[in-house]
């Protein structure tokens, strides 16, 4: 697999304007009586792309995917798929399929048939039926299960008869609704790089929704970030981890310190802010913002330096606390520190080496400090 | 002390549906049989011979050599009996068929109503038990006479200028039998349509069914279960019924519980009567357990 880690990596098809979007969702709006599920939607996904849709319960992830597998219709705009429109197209019509939350497994079949079910409803000869239910069995290493209803079978195993049912068809687009939901945390981590592995393999397009965050940026390669029914933004992982377009965004993926401010001057591509924390921030921006305007900067824990002395650039960037509570997590440890004002501020730092001589504890003062490229300006 | 009295109260608590069965499913079987074993008399009991307990255990042994066959005979040699119990095996099994035509969709349409209103339609097709059967199938007297509601209503849109004769035919006795055990079929078809998962039928569909084949391959096939549940509540009273055929069916039709009757109530024949409910019970057991059994098999190789 180590080639296509090199292909993946590459792999940007969103960066280049000359390449079309495989599906295309052009101001989708989806109401249910008073309440609007989706609203105003647009969004391209590209071919071969893994694609997620990450979003609290209830912001429309799942009824964009059920649009795109046509359960629902749009109350206004449209989706393209292959430069199809799919209005008014049903979903035993549509080139796509979808891989249940619940799995949907017919639970009056084998496994086999169950696999067989889109096949044989395709009038498939049945000599190419076997084939290709067995090569389904193979790749989600199931053989032996072959004459098993989905009762006798475990949690990842039925996971993976749901998946194996909604591939046999060699759908161009694959839906998948939280589709390691159901699973434990570990063979749920197993199963995310098993899924990856198995998108490379196929060439596949994959949508998949979830509301784990952690899964989101382990599997795609690009996410979009929803709520109430609208895309906050769409990015690679890094991009979304690294610069949040928000300060939603910053705070639904992973920690963050949000540090806010006025802004009081902006050079060479830097921003200075007179903290409300009581010190000056200085970073950089690709944008300047208006002096004067409040402003706000998020910096992740791990960023954060916590030290007994003072930065060089103190106080620029650096402020006094109390270590307040120190959790030790095995590969790191992360602090909160307390502010004179009661903020506390999260910080953790890598356990690089086995033991450290004379060890940050409880209740000692402390610096806290952040390079001048360490976070992000928010715009809002 | 509390784990010996509880052990007692579980056994407790087994007993009483196996007590029930025994008096009052066995116990009558019993009586029932012993009876079509006897000869008529024109006494009472009107049959011989009768147990006398102060006999002793001779005189009871004496009395039971009397025990015969011969009623199960006398059913073979007239044909009477026998175009009877197919009359009503065929008068039921229609009938069961009809009663899943309509109960079907009445039961799909009910599971797939929003939950808010599915008690009240439940309560609706509940609702007709709260009147009494005989005023219910009287009324059907009077809704199929020939000078009845209905044809009256369709003379009077003139879809027909002569009356229907329905009344006193089996047609009235096929009616008269879906409208009295439709709730019998509709509950076991609605309760394993209700609880069945509806991402199936979406997984069917895409999967490529139609919305039709979808129903046949996925929705169907999960509703059996309800649907021989409710077969078998239509089907195994419907074979006995007496009353809807009395009082709808005409003076030709044929049906066991009918011949029952006049066997025990116009005839005063106990043992004959007693023989021909031996026989009914045993065409009606005989198949259900067998396919119960054949059912249990099938259950046993799934798992």
């Amino acid at each position: 697999m180590k080639s296509l880690g090199s292909i993946r990596r590459s792999f940007a098809p969103w960066a280049d304007p000359a390449s079309k979007p495989f599906i295309s969702v052009k101001n989708v709006t989806k109401r249910f009586g008073d309440f609007t599920a989706v609203d105003d939607l647009s969004l391209d996904i590209y071919t071969r792309e893994f694609f997620a849709l990450l979003g609290a319960s209830g912001c429309g992830k799942s009824t964009l995917l059920r649009m795109l597998a046509g359960f629902e219709q749009p109350t206004s705009g449209e989706i393209i798929l292959d430069g199809q429109s799919l209005a008014g197209i049903p979903p035993y019509r549509r080139p796509v399929n979808m891989m249940f939350q619940s799995y949907a497994l017919f639970p009056h079949m084998t496994v086999e048939n169950n696999i067989a079910f889109g096949l044989k409803q395709d009038g498939m000869p049945k000599a190419d039926i076997a084939a290709r239910v067995a090569q389904m069995l193979k790749l989600v290493k199931l053989e032996k299960f072959s004459q098993r209803k989905p009762h006798q079978l475990s949690g990842g195993q039925r996971q993976r008869v749901a998946l194996a049912r909604s591939l046999a068809k060699r759908p161009k687009v694959l839906l998948l609704d939280e589709p390691l939901g159901a699973l434990d945390k570990k063979l749920r981590e197993e199963t995310q790089f098993e899924l990856m592995d198995l998108q490379q393999e196929l060439g596949l397009t994959f949508v998949v929704v979830t509301h784990d965050q952690e899964e989101a940026m382990t599997m795609a390669d690009r996410i979009a970030v929803m709520s109430h029914g609208k895309v906050v933004q769409v990015a690679t992982p890094a991009e979304i981890y690294e610069a949040p377009n928000s300060r939603f965004v910053a705070d639904f993926i992973g920690d963050v310190n949000i540090f806010e401010g006025a802004v009081s001057g902006a050079e060479g591509g830097y921003v200075r802010l007179e903290g409300t924390n009581g010190f000056p921030i200085r970073m950089a921006s690709p944008e300047t913002p208006a002096t004067g305007g409040k402003s706000a900067v998020a910096v992740r824990p791990e960023k954060i330096r916590v030290s007994r002395q003072p930065p060089a650039h103190a106080p620029v960037n650096a402020v006094q606390g109390e270590i307040w509570d120190i959790g030790y997590l095995g590969d790191m440890t992360v602090f909160h520190v307390r502010l004179k004002d009661g903020r506390v501020i999260k910080a953790s730092s890598l356990n690089a080496v086995r033991a450290v001589e004379d060890p940050l504890g409880y209740d000692q003062e402390v610096w806290v400090s952040f390079g001048e490229d360490a976070g992000v300006v928010l715009k809002d | 002390m509390t784990r010996v009295a509880s052990a007692l109260f579980s056994r407790l608590v087994i007993i009483i549906p196996y007590a029930w069965l025994l008096f009052f499913f066995l116990i009558p079987f019993f009586i029932v049989f012993r009876i079509s074993l006897s000869q008529t008399a024109v006494a009472m009991p009107p049959y011989t011979p009768v147990f006398d307990l102060f006999g002793g255990l001779t005189g009871i042994l004496d009395k039971a050599r009397e025990f015969s066959f011969d009623n199960y005979v006398w059913l073979t040699e007239d044909v009477l009996y026998f175009n009877a119990y197919v009359s009503s095996v065929i008068i039921a099994g229609v009938s069961t068929v009809l009663t899943l035509l309509i109960a079907y969709p009445v039961a799909y349409g009910m599971a797939k109503a929003p939950k808010t209103i599915r008690p009240t339609l439940l309560m609706l097709v509940i609702l007709p038990f709260w009147t009494s059967f005989l005023i219910r199938v009287y009324a059907w007297i009077a809704i199929l006479k020939p000078e009845g509601l209905l044809n009256q209503f369709l003379m009077s849109i003139n879809v027909i200028d002569q009356p229907l004769i329905i009344l006193n035919t089996n047609w009235a006795i096929y009616i008269g039998i879906v409208y009295s055990y439709l709730p019998f079929m509709v509950l076991p078809i609605y309760s394993s349509l209700e609880k069945m998962d509806h991402t199936l039928t979406e997984a069917a569909l895409d999967l490529g069914c139609t919305p039709f084949t979808a129903f046949w391959r996925v929705t169907f096939p999960l509703s059996l279960a309800g649907v021989v549940a409710g077969c078998l509540l239509v089907f195994i009273p419907a074979v006995g019924e007496f009353v809807i055929p009395d009082l709808l069916g005409g003076s030709e039709t044929l049906m066991i519980g009918k011949t029952l009757w006049n066997e025990f109530n116009a005839n005063r024949d106990w043992p004959v009567s007693s023989a021909v409910a031996t026989i009914l019970l045993l065409i009606l057991v005989l198949p259900i357990v067998y396919f119960q059994n054949a059912q249990a098999k099938a259950d046993g190789e799934g798992r």
